[in-house]
């Protein structure tokens, strides 16, 4: 699963804060993990950049708290619900699966199921046949053809 | 004396645009052709008076005249000539008046090209536009009033955001601008179109060209936005799901969808409620996404105005207009009798399709977007919505799209066959597997992989109609040229833009691959990055106009032979006390090298190295759709009074 997010926040293109070089892991692999990590999570202070984006001192801290996590062995897991403890749902820009969330992670298939129960609704609907012409129209209508 | 002539030619503007929301709709509805026949003098009349008092508030910015308070508050002396002129639209007052202005010559424009509209659809139309330029010029003139004087004057301004002070950025809004409110005409058409009672296939193509317009405009302004987040912001990112650019976005999704139920419309006289519902709903996207994230309602940097006064007066004007057509749509809507059957299978089932998943990637975007206020508002509860909901949400629902995009044109109107359709697509197919597989092979990494895949499935995929239509490679080649030469340019343009969006995933597909470092180096230092060298020759200063600047000179090297030269910098601009890092980017078409220069920390400078294959492409896709769209607005069948004129040409030849 955590790969699979990884693949997707690059598809988004990364994104850095110019930042102190000397924050970054000398493990590139845990790095790179602290990457991912990092920019599921929301800077508190910034209007829309996660910690790996800001240059606020709060997302620098945030930043080496990561590191730290991840240096100490936790899990991806961990180091979210780490943070989550203790700034709430607010942090996550990943917002969590749960009743408040239903209708935003239900959106997709709710969006595609009223699109398709609309065409399938219209198509039932079928547009009744022209009335048949009238005697007057359809004695109109020869007169113009014979013309 | 110059802003109270803008001030007076504003408020004259008002009353014109009034005269137009009232004239010509009353004059329709009482069938009187004197009436009627005043709608395009007063578009005009009123494009006049806002021309003037636009040209009043260039002239007052352009003079540094600070006892106006718009200019004192985000102009400054010092600043380029240049951006004095674009600072104009770089602020609440100045943008709402450049909307107003281009609403001004959309009502014109369907005034002077509209002659051969019948009158009544003319005067309604411009009516309708006249309805919302008196709304939103009244805002303007009540609440965001640019000409405002201030007593007394400052001794000089207080200057522009930096990051607006870029070429990019100064021609964005009016590219944007022009695309979000160009949606208006179509939006315009729908009303006048509810109030008829009539929807045929002439509305359609009356519709269609406008439209089109609109979305290579807005392609092309979101294109620019992208792009200077880009090279600007220096972040190394294009796409941020931000509150704006999720606006600008919005009425992009459902404009596409428009474009392409229209042409049903126009060819088969089906879809005409769904058309004029996405018609109103484009055109209130376009509304509620330039005004509510300017309202500061919405969390984004963006945000120009906090006023309260300002956002009750902007609710009531956005109710007022979607809400009013809404409930003319519930009113009116069931007369428009549906006509024009078809099979689901068929071209007419292909853009069904089309319109159904790009309106639910639409409802996704808006969904995420305002989840974090309704949570809010309804629940207390705060939560964020980021990059990582967008991503995981939208590229399923994008997936079926790429890959219904190749298929749809080629499918016969009415009835068709997927089987043999997908038949005369094997070669596409055939490269889209071998590109993917190269690819996979290549990177060892699943998702771009399948990403390149898709691009070159709708490259390739897009030109499918072209070659069967000209029976290439069936048929002798000169046969197959003149089949060529007699394809519509609509055809093209449709395959061009569709090619357009294949370049654009490419280069997002290529970003993903990005490769990045962040280093601190001395002056005389190398870093290798991606097989090039990156030596720091020296940090200075430097400085400009309204800046001061730490410059770094930096040489990239590739076997010892240097590339390129790079200067990025950080300027601290002195008026506004904000620094802002200028990214150096050097291109060769395949991959950007990239340079940022951070903080100095003993001697040492912070750099931020890049390397970003294919990110050229997300621009170059947009804009080669963009030119698609132009192509197929070009086409002679889209322009009414056309066969006309053709007619001339064979009595003289």
């Amino acid at each position: 699963m955590s790969r699979w997010l990884l693949v997707f926040l690059l598809l988004a293109g990364p994104a850095y804060a110019v930042s102190d070089p000397a924050e970054l892991l000398p493990d590139r692999h845990a790095e790179l993990r602290a990457e991912a990590i990092g920019h599921q999570l929301r800077c508190l202070v910034c209007q829309n950049e996660s910690i790996e984006e800001s240059e606020a001192d709060l997302a620098r801290d945030l930043r080496r708290i990561i590191r730290q996590r991840v240096q100490a062995g936790d899990t991806d897991q961990q180091v979210i619900d780490w943070m989550v403890a203790r700034y709430g749902d607010f942090v996550r820009l990943r917002p969590p699966f749960n009743a408040l969330t239903l209708v935003l992670w239900g959106s997709p298939i709710i969006a595609l199921g009223v699109g398709l129960t609309a065409v399938v609704l219209s198509r039932r609907r079928r547009p009744t046949p022209a009335a048949p012409l009238s005697p007057a129209e359809q004695a109109r209508l020869s007169e113009l053809i014979d013309r | 004396m110059i802003p109270e002539l803008g001030h007076f030619a504003l408020a004259l503007a008002v009353a014109l645009a009034a005269a137009q929301a009232v004239l010509p709709l009353w004059g329709a509805a009482s069938r009187d052709k004197r009436l009627m026949a005043s709608a395009p003098a007063l578009a005009l009349g009123q494009l006049i008076a806002l021309a003037t008092a636009y040209a009043c508030l260039i002239w007052s910015a352009v003079t540094d005249d600070f006892s106006v308070l718009n200019i004192a508050q985000n102009s400054n002396s010092l600043k380029p000539l240049i951006y004095k002129i674009t600072g104009t639209w770089g602020n609440h007052e100045g943008s709402i008046l450049l909307w107003c202005l281009i609403l001004a010559i959309c009502s014109g424009a369907v005034g002077v090209f509209g002659r051969n509209l019948p009158s009544s659809l003319r005067a309604r139309v411009i009516g309708v536009l006249g309805v919302v330029s008196a709304g939103f010029l009244l805002f303007a003139l009540t609440s965001s009033n640019p000409f405002d004087r201030l007593w007394p004057p400052p001794l000089d301004g207080r200057d522009m955001n930096p990051l607006l002070q870029d070429p990019g950025l100064a021609i964005h809004p009016p590219v944007l601008y022009s695309g979000y409110v160009g949606f208006a005409i179509p939006f315009a058409f729908a009303v006048a179109a509810l109030i008829e009672g009539r929807v045929d296939a002439a509305w359609g193509r009356w519709v269609r060209p406008w439209t089109l317009a609109s979305w290579s405009l807005l392609t092309g302004g979101i294109a620019l936005g992208s792009w200077w987040a880009y090279y600007e912001l220096g972040w190394g990112g294009f796409w941020f799901w931000d509150p704006v650019e999720n606006a600008s976005l919005l009425p992009w999704l459902t404009g596409t969808a428009l474009l392409h139920s229209a042409i049903v419309v126009e060819k088969r006289e089906a879809l005409k409620t769904w058309t004029i519902l996405l018609a109103i709903g484009t055109f209130s996207l376009s509304l509620s996404g330039t005004f509510l994230v300017r309202s500061g309602i919405l969390n984004s940097v963006h945000a120009f105005a906090n006023d309260p006064a300002r956002g009750v007066f902007i609710l009531a004007l956005l109710g007022l207009v979607i809400g009013g057509s809404l409930v003319l749509f519930a009113v009116r809507a069931p007369v428009l009798a549906p006509s024009g059957l078809f099979a689901p299978i068929s071209r007419e089932g292909a853009l069904v399709l089309n319109n159904i998943l790009l309106c639910s990637i639409a409802a996704v975007v808006l969904t995420g977007t305002t989840y974090p206020l309704f949570a809010d508002l309804l629940f207390g509860a705060k939560i964020s919505v980021g990059p990582p909901f967008f991503t995981a949400t939208v590229l399923p629902l994008a997936a079926p799209v790429f890959g219904a995009m190749s298929v749809g044109p080629t499918l016969p109107w009415k009835r068709a066959e997927l089987w043999p359709a997908l038949q005369r697509l094997w070669w596409a197919a055939l490269i889209a597997l071998v590109v993917g597989v190269i690819a996979a092979a290549g990177l060892k990494r699943g998702l771009p992989a399948l990403a390149f895949g898709a691009a070159a499935w709708l490259i390739v995929g897009a030109f499918a109609e072209i070659v069967e239509r000209s029976r290439l490679f069936r048929i002798p080649f000169a046969a197959s040229r003149t089949r060529l030469a007699a394809q519509p340019l609509s055809v093209w343009g449709s395959a061009i833009a569709h090619a357009g969006m294949g370049v654009t995933v490419a280069g997002i597909a290529g970003m993903s691959l990005a490769q990045s470092t962040i280093v601190a180096v001395r002056p005389g230092e190398a870093v290798s990055l991606a097989g090039y060298e990156w030596r720091l020759d020296s940090v200075h200063d430097g400085a400009g106009p309204n800046y001061t600047a730490r410059v770094a000179e930096i040489t990239v090297l590739r076997n010892g032979k240097p590339v390129v030269h790079f200067a990025p910098s950080r300027r601290a601009f002195t008026v506004q006390k904000i620094t802002v890092t200028d990214a150096s980017i050097y291109t060769t078409g395949l991959f950007d090298l990239y340079a940022v220069l951070g903080e100095e920390r003993g001697g040492a400078a912070v750099l931020r190295l890049h390397l970003n294959p294919l990110a050229p492409w997300i621009w170059f896709g947009a804009l080669i759709m963009a030119i698609g769209g132009g192509l197929s607005l070009a086409d002679r069948r889209l322009r009414i009074g056309a066969p006309a004129r053709r007619a001339v040409a064979m009595v003289t030849s």
